[in-house]
């Protein structure tokens, strides 16, 4: 399956598919004391704790592990949002009329010079208690724990498609020129089947190729976010709370560089992977 | 002038009324008020308190009269840090802000038109290949990342810069370039991709055909051209950098508007909320009119 890939897509694919196995199985081998706070705190890393323990005496690696499901969680699930949003709104905009068209580009114009994420602080400040209230009275107990996550999920999924929706934007316009879909006018079809049965499949390749980019910038915006204490909150974790953990552990007298190094370097992996695959499908696409 | 960008500033105004708006009911509706602390208040104290910031009365009443204090320049007073108005906090802290937003613009900027020229002046070899993959790297590194990383290895272990705080040339060196690493990688890409394609155009053949140095044709007639893709970022750029400086205000001990907007968020103080986001959006648009204008002389192709 790896072979479809282009060349330079294989490694960052592959190490994406490892990344994602690691942190699904890999908290199921742990024993159950390591997800326990223990006496055992800033242990440095040794052939017991590999990455070291926190400051509650947790395993660190299995932290890191249990932080990577959130993040990629949301990374993935608020791409998936921002496709869907920016998708739609691309395809309308391409297939408008030019005065709708632009109005809708000027929109994306503005909203792209916005501090988007400061209004998404404010957003899920000003939500989520009055979701877990809603989830308390409709007895939707799965959602009271993690109204937060979902919160941010969608906000971020919101503040991420306006890149999608140019890209569609662009693409519908140059395929609307096509002579196939002036042969389907022809034939007398309406221009909304057209786009449906037409337009769309043709816009598939583009749009999961934006979407792989679309993945690191929402991990980023969420790490962003709990770094601040303001995003994924305990007892969840992500990478973004493991590292202002981290980051609150070095100082000048004792640091436990471990509780920052590790979290680091998995974010980076994981950022680099995601980045180089989209940068490299991005590459093949246009050069066809 | 030209009218696209009559209309441009025309709605100014318009996108200024609105994140006024959104911002005043997003804060209004949050459940707790500004002063529900852990130790109840009496409620006659609190009807005094919250007629003192004018927090009382129906919500139509205290927008318009919210609005009306916002022409005049007032961003009212901080519910929190008694007794001291927004204007005079901000005052105090967007100086800073900006001062570390300027230089990490400047490095940003000069350090990626920097790599991305020397990238693609130098196609096929390993440095291009090297080059590239260095900036893939940095964007991959978000400040909240490279920031502790950095203060790991040059202040804790090498002691060779401060850890924090604010006020001497040294403390700025950190901070600026954790602020500027990922963006200065994404203008170097964006230019290297863009000059590749301008390259490529009949005018460079000419130039090349008259016998031009490669140098002279790069930098005095493909980069005119290939730089507007990196003017148009700027925009976005400015709101990301705002948006990062947060991060490095907090993780640098500096004393900049991004640590009392945290701050304002936790304590559930409005109007020192509302100030920073308007005074935020208020400073994007204008640099972004200033890059609209920017790019209009810059390409001669869209005048008219």
């Amino acid at each position: 399956m790896i072979g479809v890939l282009p060349r330079k897509a294989r490694i960052p694919a592959m190490a994406l598919f490892m990344m994602a196995t690691l942190v699904i199985a890999g908290p199921f081998f742990f024993p159950a004391s390591y997800h326990l706070p223990s006496n055992i705190t800033f242990a440095a890393p040794s052939t017991v704790h590999l990455c070291g323990t926190d400051l509650d005496g947790r395993d660190l690696l299995l932290r890191i592990l249990e932080g990577g499901r959130i993040s990629l969680l949301v990374g993935i699930s608020g791409a998936a949002i921002s496709l869907l949003i920016g998708t739609t709104y691309g395809l309308i905009a391409g297939s408008a009329q030019s005065h709708v068209d632009n109005a809708m580009m000027r929109l994306v114009d503005i909203l792209y010079s916005v501090p988007r994420l400061i209004f998404i602080l404010i957003f899920i400040n000003a939500f989520n208690e009055r979701l877990q209230t809603v989830a308390n009275n409709h007895g939707w107990d799965w959602l009271v724990g993690s109204s937060r996550l979902v919160i941010l999920i969608l906000c971020l999924g919101f503040i991420e498609w306006l890149t999608m929706a140019r890209i569609v934007r662009g693409q519908t316009l140059a395929l609307r020129e096509r002579s196939y879909v002036a042969a389907a006018q022809v034939l007398g079809e309406n221009y909304w089947p057209i786009l449906w049965r037409h337009l769309l499949p043709n816009l598939m390749g583009i749009v999961l190729v934006y979407l792989t980019l679309a993945i690191p910038s929402v991990i980023i915006d969420e790490a962003f976010l709990s770094f601040l204490g303001l995003g994924v909150q305990a007892p969840q974790s992500s990478w973004g709370s493991l590292l202002s953990e981290g980051a609150a552990a070095i100082n000048p007298l004792h640091s436990d560089w471990w509780l920052l190094l590790f979290p680091s370097v998995v974010l980076l992996t994981t950022l680099l992977a995601l980045y180089s695959l989209g940068d490299a499908l991005r590459r093949s696409i246009q050069a066809k | 002038m030209s009218s696209p960008l009559i209309s441009r500033l025309a709605s100014l105004p318009l996108v200024l009324f609105c994140v006024v708006s959104i911002t005043f009911f997003l804060i209004r509706l949050s459940p707790g008020g500004p002063f529900d602390a852990e130790r109840k208040i009496p409620a006659a104290i609190e009807k005094k308190l919250l007629a003192k910031y004018q927090l009382d009365g129906p919500i139509l009443t205290q927008y318009t009269g919210y609005l009306g204090d916002l022409i005049h320049g007032d961003l009212r007073l901080s519910t929190k840090y008694r007794n001291r108005s927004v204007n005079e906090i901000l005052a105090q802290t967007l100086p800073v802000t900006f001062t570390l937003g300027a230089v990490a613009l400047l490095l940003a900027v000069a350090g990626g038109l920097w790599l991305g020229a020397f990238a693609a002046a130098r196609p096929g070899t390993h440095t291009e290949a090297l080059a590239l993959t260095l900036t893939l790297v940095s964007i991959s590194l978000p400040s909240f990342v490279l920031g502790p990383l950095l203060i790991l290895l040059f202040s804790i272990k090498l002691s060779w810069l401060p850890v924090g705080g604010w006020g001497t040339p040294q403390q700025l060196v950190l901070p600026a370039i954790t602020l500027a690493i990922p963006f200065a990688a994404v203008i170097a890409r964006l230019l290297h991709d863009s000059l590749r394609e301008t390259l490529s155009e009949d005018f460079i053949r000419t130039a090349r055909a008259k016998g031009l140095m490669e140098s002279k044709v790069i930098y005095r007639h493909a980069l005119r051209v290939a730089i507007l893709p990196v003017v148009s970022y700027l925009g976005p750029l400015a709101a990301n950098l705002l948006t990062g400086s947060i991060v490095v205000e907090t993780l640098f001990h500096i004393p900049g508007a991004g640590g009392f907007f945290v701050n304002s968020i936790l304590n559930r103080d409005g109007f020192l909320l509302g100030g920073v986001v308007i005074v935020y959006c208020v400073l994007l648009m204008i640099f972004n009119l200033l890059v609209d204008l920017s790019y209009r002389l810059l390409d001669r192709r869209i005048q008219g």
